[in-house]
Parts: C-alpha cells; sequence; structure tokens
C-alpha cells in the first residue's frame, strides 16, 4: 500500500533549479533508499517533501491526500517527521529537553511518557545522560539523540538525512543496526545515505538519484548488483 | 610537468586534511581531482596557490619551487583560481571584475591593455552583452561564467577550477565544457574540482582521487572509475554491507 507519493517535484534555491522532476513512492511498513551522488538533489527533495522549501511543480501525497503546500509543524502533525542532515540539535539544552521538543505534535504530545520509555530502551546510552547538555555529547550519540527526537514525534513516516555522515565505522554499523530494528516494527522510512552499500543492504526497496531526477529504482538487492549505481556515483 | 605536488601534508590542529598526497599536471592537460566530501580537494587548492602553507611536502611549478609563497606571488607566477563560492566585485560593472583578473595576473597589464584582455575574456565566456553591467546583478550561472572569464584574464598557464559547474544547468554545463577544452587547447593546464562526475569524466586527460587526504587512486578516467578503491570509497564496503545482511538474516 502506498503511504507517500512524490511525483514530478521541481524545486530549487532562488534561481537555481535543483530537482527536475522527481517521483517515487513509499510502501507502507517498508523502509525505502534514495541514494545518489553529491548534488543529485537528495536533500533538497527531503526538504521539499516536508515542506522546509516549497515545491515548484509536483504533488505530494500522504494517504492520498494531497499535502504539497502544507507547512512543516502541519506535516508533522499528520506523522511526517525528518531526521536533518546534521542532527540540528539544540546544543544548549538537555538530552531529555531535546527529546520533549520532538514531542510537539499533539498526538506525540499525549503519549510523551510512553515514547520516553521507547527510546531509551532502544538507546539506552540516552537514558545514562538523560541531563546532559545535547552539544555535549559525542558524535555518536548525538546522531542518537536526532533520531530519537525524530522517534518522540510519533512518526508515521521517519526520514533520514545522511545519518552515518562523519560517523566512526563501528557507529555506522550500529546506527544501521537501529535502522533494522525499526523496519521490523513496521515503520514506513526513508533513508538518504552516503554509504551506499549499507543502504541497500538494510532497504527494501532503492532510488538512485542523478542531476534532480531518479535514474535508476527497484528492490535494493536488485539494485545493489547494478553496475549502473557505480555510473551514476563516478560518472562512468 | 607544468606542476608537481609532492608529499604535501597539510593539518589543521589534530586534523591531518591532506595526508602526504603526490601527483604531477602535464602541459596542456586537464586533470580532475575528486574524492568523496571532506576528502581534502579544496585544501589542496589552497595549499598550491598559497592560502595555507603545507606542514611538510613542496610544491613545484615550472620547476621552481613555490611552497610558502604569498597567494598573489603564485597568482603572478601564472597560477589563477575559480573559486567555488564567487564573490564578484557587486557594485563595479562585470568588465571592471574581469579587468581586475587582468591587471593582478601573470603580465600585471596596465588598465587599457586590461581592459583589452578583459573585453577578450568576456567575449570568449558569452558575457560581452552584459558587460557595463553592475556584477552584482547577473544570474548564478553569470556569476560562475565571470568568475571564469576574472580567473582567465590573468592569463594563467596552470587554472585551478573549484566547482564551476555547479548550479548551472545541463545546456550551461555543455557549454562550459566547450570552454575548458578550448583554453586546454592554447596550452593552459587545469586542475578541475567538480562534482557532476559525468561531465569530469568526460572532459579530463588525468584523474587524480582523494580519501581522507590521502591519494587512493589515479589514472585516466577509465582506470579510476573502474578502480576498485574509488569503488568503495565512493560507495563504502560492499564486505561490511554482506556481514551486516547476512548478521540480521
Amino acid at each position: 500500500m502506498t503511504k507517500l507519493s512524490v511525483e514530478g517535484c521541481e524545486s530549487g534555491y532562488g534561481e537555481v533549479q535543483i530537482l527536475w522532476g522527481a517521483t517515487l513512492t513509499l510502501r507502507s511498513g517498508e523502509l525505502t533508499t534514495l541514494v545518489g551522488s553529491n548534488g543529485a538533489g537528495k536533500t533538497t527533495l527531503l526538504r521539499t517533501v516536508m515542506g522546509l522549501i516549497p515545491a515548484w511543480k509536483g504533488t505530494v501525497r500522504l494517504d492520498d491526500r494531497d499535502i504539497t503546500r502544507l507547512s512543516p509543524h502541519e506535516k508533522a502533525q499528520l506523522g511526517l517527521v525528518l531526521v536533518p542532515e546534521g542532527r540540528q540539535l539544540f546544543s544548549t539544552m538537555t538530552v531529555a529537553e531535546n527529546l520533549e521538543m520532538g514531542a510537539t505534535p499533539g498526538h506525540a504530545r499525549a503519549e510523551m511518557r510512553r515514547s520516553f520509555d521507547r527510546v531509551f530502551g532502544l538507546f539506552p546510552r540516552l537514558a545514562e545522560r538523560i541531563s546532559q547538555l545535547a552539544g555535549t555529547l559525542s558524535g555518536g550519540e548525538q546522531q542518537m539523540l536526532a533520531i530519537a527526537r525524530g522517534l518522540m514525534a510519533k512518526p508515521r513516516i521517519l526520514m533520514f538525512d545522511e545519518p552515518s555522515l562523519g560517523l566512526s565505522p563501528k557507529l555506522v554499523m550500529d546506527l544501521f543496526e537501529i535502522v533494522r530494528t525499526l523496519k521490523r516494527e513496521g515503520l514506513t522510512m526513508l533513508l538518504v545515505e552516503q554509504n551506499v552499500q549499507m543502504a541497500l543492504a538494510v532497504s527494501d526497496h532503492a532510488y538512485v538519484m542523478g542531476r534532480g531526477k531518479i535514474e535508476i529504482e527497484g528492490p535494493a538487492r536488485d539494485v545493489r548488483q547494478m553496475p549502473e549505481v557505480r555510473r551514476a556515483y563516478l560518472g562512468l | 610537468m607544468i606542476l608537481s605536488v609532492e608529499q604535501v601534508t597539510i593539518r589543521f590542529g589534530g586534523l591531518v586534511a591532506v595526508d602526504g598526497a603526490s601527483f604531477e599536471v602535464g602541459e596542456g592537460k586537464i586533470l580532475g581531482l575528486i574524492g568523496p566530501n571532506g576528502a581534502g580537494k579544496t585544501t589542496l587548492f589552497n595549499a598550491i596557490n598559497g592560502v595555507y602553507k603545507p606542514r611538510s611536502g613542496r610544491i613545484v611549478f615550472r620547476g621552481e619551487d613555490i611552497t610558502g609563497l604569498r597567494p598573489h606571488q603564485i597568482a603572478r607566477r601564472g597560477v589563477s583560481r575559480a573559486h567555488q563560492v564567487v564573490r564578484p566585485l557587486n557594485d563595479l560593472s562585470v568588465l571592471a571584475n574581469v579587468t581586475v583578473g587582468a591587471c593582478f595576473g601573470r603580465e600585471q597589464l596596465g588598465l587599457r591593455q586590461a581592459t583589452a584582455v578583459a573585453e577578450e575574456m568576456l567575449a570568449s565566456l558569452g558575457l560581452m552583452d552584459k558587460s557595463e553591467m553592475p556584477a552584482g546583478k547577473l544570474n548564478v550561472a553569470q556569476k560562475k561564467r565571470l568568475e571564469l572569464a576574472r580567473a582567465l584574464a590573468a592569463r594563467p598557464l596552470l587554472l585551478l577550477a573549484d566547482e564551476v559547474l555547479a548550479g548551472l544547468n545541463p545546456q550551461e554545463v555543455a557549454d562550459m565544457l566547450g570552454v575548458f577544452r578550448r583554453i586546454r587547447d592554447q596550452g593552459v593546464s587545469v586542475i578541475m574540482i567538480e562534482h557532476l562526475m559525468h561531465a569530469l569524466m568526460n572532459v579530463s586527460d588525468h584523474v587524480v582521487v582523494l580519501d581522507h587526504g590521502q591519494k587512493i587512486s589515479e589514472g585516466t578516467p577509465q582506470q579510476v572509475s573502474s578502480d576498485p578503491k574509488v569503488i568503495e570509497a565512493y560507495l563504502g564496503d560492499p564486505a561490511v554491507a554482506q556481514r551486516f545482511l547476512e548478521e540480521g538474516a
């Protein structure tokens, strides 16, 4: 069942057009990955879907409802949540306060207590550091907190932008283990990742983006074997 | 060889941004310098044109050790740079911006000659009709061309081109590649940093690949794009991903 669909999206910054008609679909309960070289438009697509920048053309649908023009907070109320690149934590607030900020949508507020238990179950490390300022956490802990904050919003669709960026190999494995756990729980997710091999290994479905459009699409296990993926990154 | 980078290391505190990198640029050739984010590409440009001084190693331009010279001294010897983030003198005309490049370049021309060179560069980059416009009024693609015109007005022997194709549409990219081939055919050597890989691979004679500050591969575009080390640097390690899959099964 289709949960989120993006059809023919065009957008960009000022006069620079980045997306040239991007189309993709997230199926319910699936982990979908979006990979592609630098400058392909992956982050711009996430930002457009989330409403952080306006779509110039095209539509974004959530459960068949057109949400293209809704504001980011309205989309968050509907359960569309983004874990942004570079974590974007409130660095002078504590771990607990950051998590509380995640539980801003109405439906999430009501369940905040239970959500705390859930994220501390997933990330016991954060429970140990509950009163610590987010800015004093290690890089790996900050990424975990960013994901936990996203979960506090009780997402129906969770989108990640480059979660493994800057993490050590060990922490990258821990991160993908968390993603796999969330997948087993049936959460619908969209993963934008620079570690293409890991992203394709963990995902159900994959899109490869290049120059503002989707160039390759298919089951992740098939896309893993395609030489075109290498070409999308290396040009030859 | 017009330039050789010999065992260059650049550190910022504890961070080694470039780690013992060596390569050479052939005369009249286009060298593509690639690598994942944070590989040290722009830092290396900053070392070649004297913005940073390497911790160790040498940079030799036309047989002369230029390591540690100031940027303006290196510019006068014929190394010119088109920057990733363009910062024209917004209130000056397009022509004046390019004239500045000619005045402070290799030939250090007087104003009259510099203006003539600037006009020639604007014509060759298709900006002649914008010559009297304030540079700040140009659109992004035009500003990118202005940046290249300013760099070329210095009459360089070596051009360092940092992401000059970023933000251009496909037609503008194709036009710009034509410009690069033309200046190469006029004998100018080029080092090009570019994320638009198909474009870089298309125009480069030779490609050097950096990852975490180290050179991991070099060769023709065909050679580097099929080198497993390069593929791993860009896509991740397939063996690790396979293990992850098996552990989860």
